[in-house]
C-alpha cells in the first residue's frame, strides 16, 4: 500500500516535470543553454591544462645537461669519468659523445649542402662532451652547478630558460584555469538558481494551490529539482557533444602540421573530464534549483 | 470541531487584525463571518487554515492543537480542510477535470479513484457538461462551481470560503450558495466569510460578526445588521 502510493506519487511528479519542461520551453532552453557554456568553457579550461601539462612534462623530461670536457683532457681520461658523473645527486643517465661524433651531428644537424669538414680542414674544434639526464626536471640546476665545478669539466650547458618558463607557465594554467573554473560554476549556479527561481515564479498559482489542497513540501520541491537537474544534465551533454567533436577536429589538424606536439587524445583522462562535466551538470542543476526552491517555497 | 480561546493575531506591520477572539465552531454548522473590509474576517480564515499563526491564544481544530502542530502535519489538516476564494484560484492551462484531479493527485489518490471521483463531485456542482472545457472558457459562476468541486473532491470534513462570491453577480452568487448549502446538507461543516448582506439576511444560518478584529455579534439564525 505504501509502495503504492510512493510509486503514484512518482508518476504524478513525473507528470509534474514532462509538464513544465513543455510548457516553459524559453526558460528551459536559456538554462540549457547557460549550463552547456559554462560547462563548455570549462571543459575547454580542463582540456588546456590537461595538455599543458602534458607538453610541460614530456618538454620536461626531455631536458638535458650538455658537459663539455677541457681541451686537455685526453679522450680515455674523458672516458672514465662516467661513474663519476654518474655519482652526482639526481643524475639518471650519462652519455658519452667523442667530438668525432659531436661532429658528424652537426654536420648533420646543418645539414648536406654544406661542406664542413672541407671549411674546418683536419681541426676538429669540438671537445669531447657528456650528455646527461636527471632523474627529476626541477634537480637539472644543481646537477648542473654540481657537474661544473668537477674537475676536467670546461662548460656546462642547458636549456635553463627554457625549464623555468615551462615551469611558470604550466603555473600560470593551472591558476587561471582553476579560476575560471570556479567563476563559472559559481555562474552556471546562479543562472539555473534564477531559471528555477523564474520558473517558480510563473508556477506560483500552482505552487499555492498544491499547498492549499495539502501538499506536502517533498511533492511541490521534486518536480522543480527533477527539472533542474535535468536541465543542468541537457546542457553537460551539449556541452561534451561539443567538446568531443571539435577537440577531435582540432587534435587531428594540429598532430597534421604539428606531428611532436603531445597531445592528450582519446582514453582515460578525456573520458574522466567529460564524465566530470556530466556530473557537473547534474551537480549544478541540483544546486541551483534547490537554492531557489529553499529560498521562495517556505509556505 | 473548531475553537478559537482568546485568539489575537498581530501582523509583522503591527497591525492589530483580531483581538482576544473566542470562537466555537460545531460540526455541521453552516457559518457567516460578517464584518466591514478589514475587519479581520480573512486573517480568522488564515488562522483556521495555518496559513497564519496567532500572535497570542490557542486554536483547536478537531480536538488537535494548531499552534503546536509541526509544520510536517500541516499538509494532513489542509487535507481535511476545503479551500474556495473569492478569485477562484484555477489553473487556466488545465481543463476543469484536471483542475479537480489535481487536488486528488497532490494526495496520491488512484488513477481509478480519479476517474470516478472526478466526474461525481463535477456533477455534484453542475458542472457535469463542462469537464474538458478551460476555465477561461467558463463564466465567474462556473469557475466557482469549479473550484468548490476542487475543494470538495477529497472530502473534507470542514469548507472555508473566503468571500465566494466577492466577483460574481447576485444571481450567480445565489446558485454559489445553494451549492454550499447542499454540501452542509450532507453533513460538511460550512464557514463563510463574506459580506454579501442580502444572501445573509435571506439564509438565516449562524451569523458571527466582526468589527475592527472583534467579535461583536454571534447569534443563530442571525442577519447581517442589527435593525439598531
Ligand atoms: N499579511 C498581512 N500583513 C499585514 N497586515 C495584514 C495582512 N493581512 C491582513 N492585514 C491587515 O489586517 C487587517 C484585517 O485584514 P483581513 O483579515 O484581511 O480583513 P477582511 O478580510 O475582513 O477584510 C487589515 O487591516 C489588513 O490590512
Ligand atoms: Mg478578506
Amino acid at each position: 500500500m505504501f509502495m503504492r502510493m510512493l510509486l503514484r506519487q512518482a508518476y504524478y511528479i513525473l507528470q509534474e516535470v514532462g509538464r513544465s519542461l513543455k510548457h516553459n520551453s524559453l526558460l528551459n532552453f536559456a538554462a540549457v543553454g547557460t549550463t552547456a557554456i559554462s560547462l563548455l568553457v570549462l571543459g575547454v579550461g580542463l582540456l588546456l591544462v590537461i595538455n599543458t601539462n602534458q607538453i610541460a612534462r614530456t618538454v620536461e623530461s626531455n631536458i638535458e645537461i650538455m658537459v663539455f670536457l677541457k681541451e686537455d683532457v685526453s679522450q680515455k681520461e674523458a672516458m672514465a669519468m662516467e661513474p663519476l658523473l654518474k655519482s652526482v645527486s639526481g643524475v639518471k643517465e650519462a652519455e658519452f659523445i667523442p667530438r668525432e661524433e659531436g661532429l658528424a651531428s652537426l654536420e648533420g644537424w646543418m645539414g648536406q649542402g654544406t661542406d664542413i669538414r672541407d671549411t674546418l680542414g683536419d681541426k676538429n674544434p669540438l671537445p669531447d662532451a657528456y650528455k646527461i639526464k636527471t632523474r627529476d626536471p626541477q634537480e637539472v640546476d644543481a646537477a648542473a652547478a654540481k657537474i661544473g665545478r668537477l674537475p676536467g669539466v670546461e662548460k656546462v650547458r642547458y636549456e635553463q630558460e627554457v625549464v623555468n618558463k615551462l615551469f611558470k607557465l604550466n603555473n600560470w594554467v593551472r591558476i587561471i584555469g582553476l579560476t575560471v573554473i570556479v567563476l563559472l560554476g559559481i555562474c552556471a549556479v546562479f543562472l539555473i538558481a534564477t531559471t528555477t527561481r523564474l520558473t517558480l515564479f510563473a508556477r506560483r498559482r500552482e505552487i499555492s494551490i498544491m499547498k492549499y489542497v495539502g501538499a506536502t513540501d517533498w511533492f511541490v520541491r521534486w518536480p522543480f529539482l527533477l527539472e533542474g537537474i535535468i536541465l543542468g544534465c541537457v546542457g553537460a551533454l551539449l556541452a561534451v557533444g561539443i567538446l568531443y567533436f571539435s577537440y577531435g577536429m582540432l587534435t587531428a589538424k594540429l598532430q597534421e602540421t604539428i606531428p611532436f606536439l603531445p597531445l592528450v587524445s582519446g582514453g582515460g583522462q578525456l573520458l574522466l573530464i567529460f564524465e566530470g562535466l556530466l556530473a557537473g551538470g547534474v551537480v549544478l542543476g541540483a544546486i541551483g534549483s534547490t537554492i531557489s526552491v529553499r529560498k521562495y517555497l517556505s509556505v | 470541531m473548531i475553537s478559537f480561546f482568546n485568539v489575537s493575531k498581530i501582523y509583522p506591520n503591527g497591525v492589530r487584525a483580531l483581538q482576544e477572539v473566542s470562537l466555537q465552531i460545531d460540526k455541521g454548522e453552516f457559518v457567516f463571518i460578517v464584518g466591514p473590509s478589514g475587519a479581520g474576517k480573512s486573517t480568522i480564515v488564515k488562522l483556521i487554515f495555518r496559513e497564519e499563526l496567532p500572535t497570542k491564544g490557542q486554536i483547536y481544530i478537531g480536538g488537535r492543537s494548531v499552534i503546536r502542530m509541526k509544520s510536517g502535519e500541516v499538509p494532513a489538516l489542509r487535507r481535511r480542510i476545503g479551500m474556495v476564494f473569492q478569485d477562484f484560484r484555477l489553473l487556466p492551462d488545465r481543463t476543469v477535470f484536471e483542475n479537480v484531479a489535481f487536488a486528488m493527485k497532490v494526495i496520491c489518490a488512484g488513477r481509478s479513484e480519479i476517474t470516478e471521483r472526478v466526474p461525481q463531485v463535477l456533477k455534484l456542482v453542475g458542472l457535469g457538461k463542462r469537464m474538458d472545457d478551460y476555465p477561461p472558457q467558463l463564466s465567474g459562476g462556473e469557475q466557482q462551481r469549479a473550484a468548490i468541486a476542487r475543494a470538495l473532491v477529497n472530502s473534507p470534513s470542514i469548507m472555508i470560503a473566503d468571500e465566494p462570491t466577492g466577483n460574481l453577480d447576485i444571481d450567480t452568487s445565489w446558485e454559489i450558495m445553494d451549492c454550499f448549502q447542499e454540501i452542509s446538507k450532507r453533513g460538511t461543516t460550512v464557514i463563510i466569510a463574506t459580506h454579501a448582506k442580502e444572501i445573509v439576511d435571506a439564509m438565516r444560518q449562524r451569523v458571527v460578526a466582526l468589527n475592527c478584529g472583534e467579535i461583536v455579534r454571534d447569534e443563530h439564525r442571525g442577519v447581517y445588521a442589527n435593525a439598531t
